[in-house]
């Protein structure tokens, strides 16, 4: 297990590291270099040249992905190009938006499309099966930026029942509850449609298997059956997919974000890429890469605890 | 003679599949009494699982029975309301699977699945591990306390093999159907888990169904034997008649081709020529007919089923004569 573990943090340190080195590739295959797109076209020479010094880029590309990982190993993300404030101070600012935002989207999209999933294997073959397909395959049809401005057009410009834009005030709960609904769909009507195929698709299999037809041959309750011997089963590799697809809720965060002008880690990410500030794009993608990189982690944990198959594997 | 506990009659049972309907039992009765164990022994395809699926009417959902009836205790289960047949599964008709290795939820511990499979008895659970622990040092396993904390892929074959048989005796079922219990295992243990059986059968009060292909296990086991071809019971006979007067062309090649037979060694095993035929488009003759030795043209007309003796009859038209 320590081994494992070990492996693991080793792993997690290449990943970010690719990762991070693929960002700089990307950063200077941008096309306009960042000091005179940043101060637009009448900056003079001696003005971009400070620019370009105060961000670093006059060293050799080794040189600033050195400094780079030096500072970031001690928690240094580096200095916003603009506002001067550290990126980590605004990452951390930003994080809990979206993670509240992600958290919401998801938790409401398991329990829909897993509840979907279930009643799909139940009523298999029959009309509610097939209905249920159908809205699930147009939910994972629809991407969420359109999702989210017909959201915005129905609930808050025609009904006005919900807010369009923000996050609501500090401090006054009722009116954050009420500014995370519309984005919270957004985010997660694609999911609900693709855990409930998931879910099917999983349930279906283990449904046949012969551990189930020894429950139903000790005369267990169909619902027994279903929630204890093969939800429980069918459950393992969807915790899997959710984690690999947490990448796509932080990715349909920024398109959500922008359109109902959320803070969050995706308006902070594009508004930085507009305005070509390096350090605080760099900041927030090694920011999110670790923390996908963690919840992947933490999701094969969780298998491992579900399934002793997979525990005692690990154990060798 | 005693009330039958078990009585299948004339069952008929269809699967629908992609390229139609294939009839699996045609007409299949059994009889079984309290106290006996009953063998049902035939190649792979004859229809003896359909036939053990159908005493808990646990069919796979593309099987249809089309007629016929499974009395129990002189009620079809067949006919009873969905709930009261769940009620008589595990609890008066319990069964022993084939494959140990995927009969038990992976992901719950032997004893969490000892204990939901007593669901029914209103017991306080500390009860029930406790006859859990009992059964399964009864089946000999060393460790019971051990055994209910694991999981069942941190057991062996024939420990899980065991294992399914203790949670087939939890609730102390009438009826007792064994569906292939040693296929799945190697020949050490499936010699032991049939001395397991032979000791359990012994202060036994119910029925035991045991569906094998091997003559073997019917020779260790069972009083007596019901043998399949094609969906149909083609004999029926005592254990011991079976291996020393059989009447069925189709029993004696079964017998004759048994390996455990064979005295000396011989480098070609004997096989029954021709394969089983085609149940989309069962034969309206003698199913065995193309494979039998025997065969004449009378046997493209449906055989009787000839008495022989009381305890035994055939279904053919060449049993009449002398063995």
């Amino acid at each position: 297990m320590l081994t494992y573990a070990i492996k693991r943090a080793a792993l997690a340190a290449l990943i970010l590291f690719v990762v991070m080195l693929a960002m700089y590739g990307m950063v200077f295959l941008v096309p306009g270099d960042p000091a005179s797109v940043a101060l637009g076209p009448r900056a003079t020479p001696a003005l971009k040249a400070m620019l370009t010094e105060r961000m670093g880029l006059d060293q050799p590309v080794a040189v600033q992905i050195w400094r780079f990982f030096a500072n970031a190993a001690q928690g240094d993300l580096g200095i916003d190009v603009w506002s001067k404030r550290p990126v980590l101070d605004q990452i951390l600012e930003a994080f809990p938006q979206t993670l509240l935002l992600g958290t919401v989207a998801l938790s409401w999209a398991l329990t829909l499309g897993i509840t979907v999933g279930v009643l799909a294997v139940v009523y298999r073959g029959t009309f509610i099966d097939r209905a249920l397909g159908l809205v699930s395959v147009s939910f994972i049809s629809v991407p969420s930026f359109v999702v989210a401005i017909y959201l915005l057009l129905i609930f808050a410009v025609w009904l006005q029942w919900l807010p369009a834009i923000g996050a609501g005030k500090a401090g006054d709960i009722p009116s954050q509850i009420k500014a995370l609904i519309l984005p919270s769909i957004a985010v997660g009507i694609g999911w609900v449609g693709y855990l409930a195929r998931m879910v099917r698709a999983s349930m279906l299999e283990i449904m046949a298997a012969n551990h189930i037809r020894t429950a139903r041959a000790f005369g267990l309750p169909e619902r027994r059956v279903v929630t204890r011997y093969a939800l429980r089963l069918a459950i393992v590799p969807t915790i899997s997919v959710i984690a690999v697809g947490l990448g796509s809720i932080l990715s349909s965060a920024v398109f959500v974000e922008t359109v109902f002008s959320r803070p969050g880690i995706g308006t902070l990410i594009t508004g930085a890429v507009f305005k070509r500030n390096y350090p605080v794009v760099m900041g927030t993608v090694l920011f999110t890469t670790a923390f996908y990189l963690l919840v992947i982690t933490c999701a094969d944990l969780l298998i491992a605890k579900l399934d002793p198959r997979v525990r005692d594997a690990l154990a060798r | 003679m005693t009330e039958p506990l078990l009585e299948i009659d004339a069952l008929n049972v269809t699967y629908h599949t992609d390229q139609g309907k294939l009839s699996a039992l045609r007409g299949a009765s059994l009889i079984a009494r309290a106290g006996e164990v009953i063998g049902i022994v035939g190649e792979s395809g004859c229809g003896k699982s359909t036939l053990a699926a159908s005493v808990i009417n646990l069919l796979p959902q593309a099987a249809e029975v089309t007629s016929g009836a499974v009395r129990y205790k002189g009620a079809d289960i067949l006919t009873l309301p969905p709930e009261a047949q769940r009620a008589l599964r595990g609890q008066d008709i319990a069964m022993i699977f084939q494959d140990p290795m995927t009969a038990f939820n992976p992901v719950l511990t032997i004893g969490a699945q000892l204990i939901d499979f007593q669901h029914a008895a209103q017991i306080p659970r500390a009860e029930k591990l406790a006859r859990a622990r009992a059964l399964l040092s009864r089946v000999g396993m060393p460790d019971p306390d051990l055994t209910l904390r694991r999981y069942p892929h941190q057991l062996s074959g024939g420990m899980r093999q065991r294992v399914a048989i203790a949670a087939a005796l939890l609730m102390n079922p009438t009826i007792l159907v064994a569906d292939e219990p040693t296929t799945a295992l190697d020949v050490t243990m499936e010699a032991q888990i049939i001395h397991l059986l032979r000791d359990l059968r012994r202060d036994y009060q119910g029925a035991i169904l045991v569906i094998t292909h091997h003559l073997g296990v019917v020779a260790e086991l069972c009083d007596r034997v019901y043998v399949m071809y094609a969906g149909e019971v083609v004999e029926e006979a005592r254990v011991d008649d079976l291996f020393h007067a059989p009447r069925h062309p189709y029993t004696r090649a079964l017998i004759a081709c048994d390996p455990g037979h064979f005295e000396q060694a011989t480098p070609i095993l004997p096989t029954i020529q021709g394969r089983l035929p085609d149940l989309r488009n069962p034969p309206t003759g003698c199913s065995f007919a193309p494979r039998c030795p025997l065969a004449e043209a009378i046997c493209a007309t449906p055989p009787p089923r000839v008495p022989i003796s009381l305890t035994q009859s055939a279904l053919c038209h060449k049993a009449g004569g002398q063995p």
